[in-house]
């Protein structure tokens, strides 16, 4: 092919990504923008298959092949509760993926010193994103447990293999040999593991979201070594992605990037608080039905409980039952209320709640002062107005949504025990709060029925 | 060659971080894996490298290189396309 003409195809293709990314921006374009953008790798693909330096096929014909077998069952089999896991593999996937692009092409030619600054890059990233995101898989598939994993002296360690991947980075640029490359390579993988291992389980969105920003930086890495701008830029554009995400994430977590690698935090070895030593105003279903049913609105406080319990759909038929009482129904949603960013978003359009009764946290906090019932399902620390006040507080500076300003506030929970943060919560314990202590699933359900008999 | 790479991948990062700005939150999953999806062009470097690679050893790795972005591609693609066919606006 024309090497004119194959550029000019790559760049369509990276056009393709940006416009359909641009349509990312709302739900009506979204499906559209992504069939584009699947379009413009389509494009690129079969660009590259026509190149005439491709001399054999067979094994790349073979390798796509079966590639997309694991995708499209990967892809459809996945529950929508585990999507933060396949997410994960799929960064780990893509950062796999750049690092033996620039093993292959190391071993084929290591190159001059530009290639082989971006080998070593490439390889680095790559492989850090690899055995990072397989490890957050293992977490989040609990394969392995949640809570921090460390052993002793493992900053020492850590620091150790840093400081080694930094000087044989420097030799494989200068004097390149296989050797050096095998042991880099094998001490990126490495570390890898040992950095993501020691973050607990509820810092796991921002981590994904930072893996997201790797996988980006690796394809762009993997660009840099056989010089090609459409991966530059396709990577770029995922690396500016991903790192929007984490600093979402970090901000609605209350927590520093830096913090968060640092790991150590979450899962049960937090602090312990006292609870339940104050009274708490307890309701059945039939009280609560009453002052849903006669409410004028309500806002729909979902945590990730809801999602464990599965209770979305039953919660859109609570929702549909107070919508045909005129009741005005919206649902808040705080951007860690699931797994990673935006995930409790999905969990309620598959029960088929409208995306336009889905609030983010800047938009709804200014209406819980006129709104008659806040209900909290599932969630705690992200409604917790410790946050607001208590400056001993851990969570303190979290940006929560003010439940407590609705006139009244009804929380739907197993029992008093604190969320991730290990805390108690003061809004249980206020005069306009009504606890109900029951599975999130079936205090739904109970109220589906009291709703429609009031 | 470096330089002009590394002038591309600014400005792309720019106008990257000027498009996905504007992505609401209730969209993030989505834009997560459909971004991840485009991270897998590194497919295109995996097949430029395996229709190259000499030996046996090569070989294995672009191939494996080859397999793991199309997961990546077909995977994130069509996962995407499956979330964003649940989101619905109220048709009230």
């Amino acid at each position: 092919m024309n090497q004119s003409l194959e550029s000019f195809l790559y760049l369509v293709a990276a056009v393709a990504f940006i416009v359909g990314l641009k349509r990312l921006t709302s739900p009506a374009t979204a499906r559209n923008g992504n069939r584009l953008a699947a379009l413009g790798m389509l494009l690129a693909v079969i660009t590259t298959l026509l190149d005439s330096g491709v001399v054999s096929l067979t094994g790349i014909i073979a390798g796509i092949i079966v590639g997309s077998a694991i995708g499209v069952v990967a892809a459809k089999r996945i529950a929508m509760t585990d999507m933060p896991q396949l997410v994960a593999a799929f960064n780990g996937f893509g950062g796999g993926a750049s690092a033996f692009v620039a093993a292959t092409e190391f071993i084929r030619h290591p190159g001059a010193i530009d290639t082989r600054i971006s080998i070593v890059l490439s390889v680095l990233i790559g492989s850090i994103t690899m055995t990072g995101s397989f490890v957050a898989f293992a977490k989040l598939q609990g394969l392995v447990s949640g809570n921090p994993i460390s052993f002793k002296g493992q900053k020492w360690f850590d620091s150790l293999i840093a400081l080694a991947i930094l000087v044989l980075g420097v030799l494989l640029v200068t004097s390149p040999t296989s050797l050096v490359f095998w042991v880099l390579t094998l001490l990126s993988l490495v570390i890898g593991v040992t950095r993501i291992l020691p973050i607990g389980g509820a810092d796991m969105p921002v981590v994904i979201a930072f893996l997201n920003a790797a996988s980006g930086l690796a394809a762009a890495a993997a660009g840099f070594v056989i010089g090609s701008n459409v991966l530059i830029i396709s990577g770029a554009l995922v690396g500016a992605s991903g790192l929007i995400l984490t600093s979402i994430m970090v901000k609605a977590m209350n927590r520093t990037l830096i913090g968060v690698l640092a790991g150590g935090f979450g899962g049960t070895s937090g602090p312990q608080a006292e609870i339940g030593q104050l009274p708490v105003k307890r309701a059945t279903a039939d009280d609560v039905a009453i002052t849903l049913a006669y409410a004028r609105s309500v806002i729909v406080v979902p945590g990730y409980g809801l999602a464990v319990a599965q209770a979305q759909h039953v919660m859109k038929d609570l929702a549909n039952a107070l919508q045909e009482r005129n009741v005005e129904v919206r649902f808040a949603i705080h951007p860690v209320a699931g797994r990673m960013p935006g995930h409790m978003n999905v969990l309620l359009a598959e029960a088929d709640v409208p995306y336009d009764q889905l609030y983010d946290l800047e938009t709804i906090n200014r209406d819980f002062g006129r709104t008659d019932v806040a209900l909290v399902v599932g969630a705690n620390d992200v409604v917790n107005p410790a946050a607001r006040t208590d400056v001993n507080s851990p969570i303190y500076g979290m940006p929560i949504l003010d439940v407590d300003a609705a006139t009244t506030c009804v929380v739907i929970k197993r029992s008093l025990s604190p969320g991730f943060a290990g805390i108690d919560n003061p809004l249980f314990y206020l005069e306009g709060t009504l606890m109900m202590f029951d599975d999130a699933r079936k205090a739904l359900s109970d109220l589906v029925t009291a709703v429609n008999t009031v | 060659m470096l330089m002009v790479s590394i002038t591309v991948f600014i400005l792309a990062a720019f106008v990257g971080f000027e498009v996905i700005t504007k992505v609401p939150p209730t969209l993030h999953t989505p834009l997560m894996s459909g971004s991840n999806a485009i991270s897998g062009i590194t497919i295109v470097a995996a097949i430029i490298v395996s229709g190259r690679a000499e030996g046996a050893l090569a070989t294995t790795l672009g191939v494996v290189a080859v397999i793991l972005a199309t997961i990546n591609v077909v995977g994130g693609f069509l996962v995407t396309d499956r979330m964003l066919e649940m989101f619905k606006r109220d048709p009230r």
